[in-house]
């Protein structure tokens, strides 16, 4: 009975933040000579322990930190495709051109004269609570509805994992087909019944209402699988105890199935945020940002940026850098938020 | 304490890895010199070429053609490869800049072609065995190889649009001409579907190559390269705009700003449409697909419909170019002459459909007797050529944003064009 405290949901918070500031400030403050003694120390204590992680530590180096630092190095360059560095078979080089430009790209993104930057975060953040928050609150049903004992549950729960199971790309191309105004599925199906023909794709808002259900059609079996691991991790006994007492079968929802998922659908939602911020697949294969630019993402702008045309480097780089900052900044607040509700997470 | 270490440690292998990679750039040398007159039998080695032909449409025509090659120069292996258009840009520039597992020899679009060259990628091919007598090809296609005074590819295809028309739903509807102008145009559209409750008219949304024409007829363009002006924003290019738009809300085209070309060509082929602008390369596909087209004959071609000022549509087509990196400069520049060669040609354009380059293959009977031969002579002739400068690869993505605002209605034809021209502004730095 130790992980959740039911009455409060605040397992141990004094605790988890009381050792923090005795670490770090102590060992800055202490002479060199007895820093670097420390040093060697550590490292005569853990040598063995950071050999065996050395592997793990430079191979997130070179395939995190290595382009994360050439990106923020671009990001203040005017690179592009005529002025990076080429080498044209064996023989000829040519050096790049480029130079800086400082903070350039970004006053541009972020203020130029034609900056589409707060339209393309406007979609963005609405695209993004809009699809994790419906795609929690279905997942969530699901798990709980599939967490009693129905028949065919085994069916039920490889039935509805399904969308997660198939390559994105795969279903998003059949979403496609299915959407599509003459001969998709979905205007059949509402002309057999009477209905009008929706242009799913091709009316600029209902673009963006399509797009959002796709997204949510393919991401809720993730909500769904990790609720119903966290729902099956709940004591029986708390529900017993509850139906001593008279709960009624909302008050024990309310009371013991939503805190005790707390640390679950905190990680959920925060990866699902992360993850459908940057949902590159579903836009870029089901409408690739048109309308116009009406379902444009920040990270399929970027894309296009970089990728078509003439390319940009220098300026899609800083829009990816633009991305990150936003999604840290997001963590960040999330994270401290959930510790002051007593999350040690 | 713990992670103390473990920044110090990721500092250094960040280090590490930097300086691995800094010093990887190898220091310039001399370009190998372009072949010279070699006999073209003794020539030996392997050739990898980029297609980016239809792969289920053009392709086995072009692997038909290749293997004739193969089978005259035994000493030379063609390693082909189809890669899809809407890809090929950037896997050949991100091959091309780094001389990994590049091809040697590349279909190069007709735009491209000026942006590759000025990116020094392209080895130059004048006086070279790859280039054979300059004079029979077509001076339209031949504009497009040509970049700062030298010639960076030999033509492959070149091609316009037109208007195809189902002649048995005009006979239907009781017209007997195709339309000539963009309101007789309207005019049959809206008469189709009175009569026979199908469209007239498909207007392709998602792709703003098929504006063009439209643009051209209003006496606009995209831009002015000699002048270094943006000229799409100006009144004819409004008006264009407007036209289109003024199109589909009447009623007499339909579009889509998603899976045009499919809704397109399924629609046209099924006998749902009367009318779409399109070029020579959609011949493949309807004559192999049946449909309101099993009888060849029911396929009209017609000139693209005039606005108030011109009649004209683009000029595009694709070329051979050949790697300035390759090691097989030799090998490649024989394949070249080949594949660009008048029985090859001929053989392509029976194939496919694609439109020969040579003035001698547009005289050989079994070319020139072909009704697609028979229209499209003149209009290649009379095609506008589209500016042939490196930021070419930069006009459409703007306009295709643009175009599809204006299409569904999310912004004006005023707006959509000020827009693009605004984007090609700062692309270009043009005024």
């Amino acid at each position: 009975m130790a992980a959740v405290d039911t009455t409060t949901g605040r397992p141990g918070a004094p605790a988890a933040s009381g050792d923090a500031p005795a670490r770090g400030p102590r060992r800055a403050a202490g002479p060199p000579s007895l820093r670097a003694g420390r040093l060697r120390l550590a490292l005569s204590k853990h040598w063995y322990a950071w050999t065996l992680v050395a592997p793990v530590v430079i191979v997130i180096a070179v395939l995190v930190g290595y382009p994360l630092v050439e990106g923020i190095y671009l990001s203040t360059t005017n690179a592009n495709d005529q002025n990076t560095e080429k080498q044209i078979g064996q023989f000829l080089h040519i050096p790049a051109t480029y130079k800086s430009v400082g903070l350039g790209n970004y006053t541009d993104i972020l203020f130029g004269a034609n900056s589409t930057f707060w339209a393309r975060l406007g979609f963005t953040v609405s695209w993004t609570v809009a699809c994790v928050g419906v795609s929690f609150l279905i997942g969530l049903a699901l798990a709980i509805m599939l967490n009693r004992r129905v028949r065919f549950r085994a069916f039920y729960r490889t039935l509805l994992i399904l969308p997660w199971a198939v390559p994105a790309f795969v279903s998003t191309f059949s979403w496609r087909f299915i959407m599509n105004h003459d001969r998709g599925f979905l205007n059949h199906a509402l002309q057999a019944l009477g209905l009008p023909a929706v242009d799913w794709l091709n009316d600029p808002t209902m673009a963006q209402v399509s797009v959002i259900i796709v997204n949510i059609w393919l991401s809720f079996p993730f909500v769904m699988v990790a609720v119903l691991g966290g729902l099956q991790s709940i004591p029986a006994e708390l529900y017993e105890a509850a139906e001593m007492d008279g709960a009624t079968a909302w008050q024990k929802f309310w009371y013991i199935t939503l805190p005790a998922l707390r640390p679950v659908s905190s990680t959920v939602i925060l990866l699902s945020t992360i993850w459908t911020f940057n949902m590159f697949p579903v836009i870029f294969l089901l409408t690739n940002g048109g309308p116009g630019d009406s379902t444009q993402l920040l990270v399929t702008y970027a894309y296009n940026e970089a990728f078509t045309g003439m390319r940009q480097f220098g300026e899609s780089s800083a829009w990816g850098v633009i991305i990150l900052l936003i999604l840290v900044v997001f963590a960040v607040f999330y994270r401290r938020s959930l510790r002051k509700q007593g999350e040690v997470w | 304490m713990r992670r103390g270490i473990a920044a110090s440690a990721l500092v250094a292998a960040l280090a590490v890895t930097l300086a691995a990679c800094g010093s990887s750039g190898s220091s310039g040398g001399s370009a190998p010199a372009a072949g010279a007159s070699v006999d073209p039998g003794k020539v030996s080695g392997s050739v990898t070429y980029w297609d980016t032909s239809d792969a289920k449409a053009e392709a086995p025509t072009y692997q038909a053609v290749i293997a004739d090659f193969e089978k005259k120069y035994p000493n030379i292996k063609v390693n082909y490869v189809n890669v899809p258009f809407g890809d090929a840009q950037n896997k050949v520039k991100n091959a091309f800049s780094t001389g990994t597992d590049a091809p040697d020899v590349i279909r190069s679009e007709v735009a491209w072609t000026p942006e590759l060259a000025a990116d020094h990628y392209l080895l130059p091919l004048d006086g070279t065995s790859a280039l054979v007598n300059p004079d029979d090809y077509l001076p339209n296609p031949v504009a497009a190889t040509k970049y700062d005074g030298k010639t960076y590819a030999v033509p492959q295809v070149t091609d316009t649009m037109a208007l195809f028309y189902n002649k048995k739903m005009f006979a239907d509807a009781g017209i007997t001409n195709p339309p000539k102008s963009v309101d007789e145009l309207k005019a049959d559209s809206l008469a189709i579907k009175q009569k026979l409750g199908k469209t007239g008219f498909y207007l392709r949304g998602d792709d703003a190559y098929w504006s063009l024409s439209f643009l051209y007829g209003e006496g606009g363009d995209l831009v002015d390269a000699n002048s270094k002006t943006v000229t799409i924003d100006n009144p004819a290019g409004v008006k264009a705009f407007s036209l289109m738009k003024d199109l589909v809300d009447s009623g007499a085209a339909k579009t889509s700003v998603t899976d045009g070309w499919t809704n397109m060509m399924s629609d046209f082929q099924s006998g749902n449409v009367a009318m779409m602008i399109n070029g020579p390369w959609s011949l493949a596909t309807i004559n192999s697909g049946g449909g309101a087209f099993t009888d060849k004959s029911n396929l009209g071609i017609a000139v693209v419909p005039a606005g108030s000022a011109a009649q004209a549509a683009p000029q595009g087509g694709q070329s051979y170019a050949i790697y300035a990196g390759s090691k097989n400069t030799a090998a490649s520049e024989v394949f070249v002459q080949y594949m660009s060669s008048p029985e090859a040609q001929t053989k392509i354009f029976q194939g496919t459909g694609a439109l020969p380059t040579r003035k001698s293959v547009w005289a050989q009977p079994e070319v020139a007797d072909t009704d697609e031969a028979k229209f499209f002579k003149d209009a290649i002739d009379k095609a506008h050529q589209r500016p042939w400068i490196p930021e070419g690869g930069t006009l459409f993505a703007p306009l295709v944003t643009e175009y599809t605002a204006m299409l569904s209605g999310k912004e004006s034809p005023q707006t959509a064009v000020k827009n693009a021209g605004d984007a090609y502004r700062k692309n270009l730095g043009w005024k």
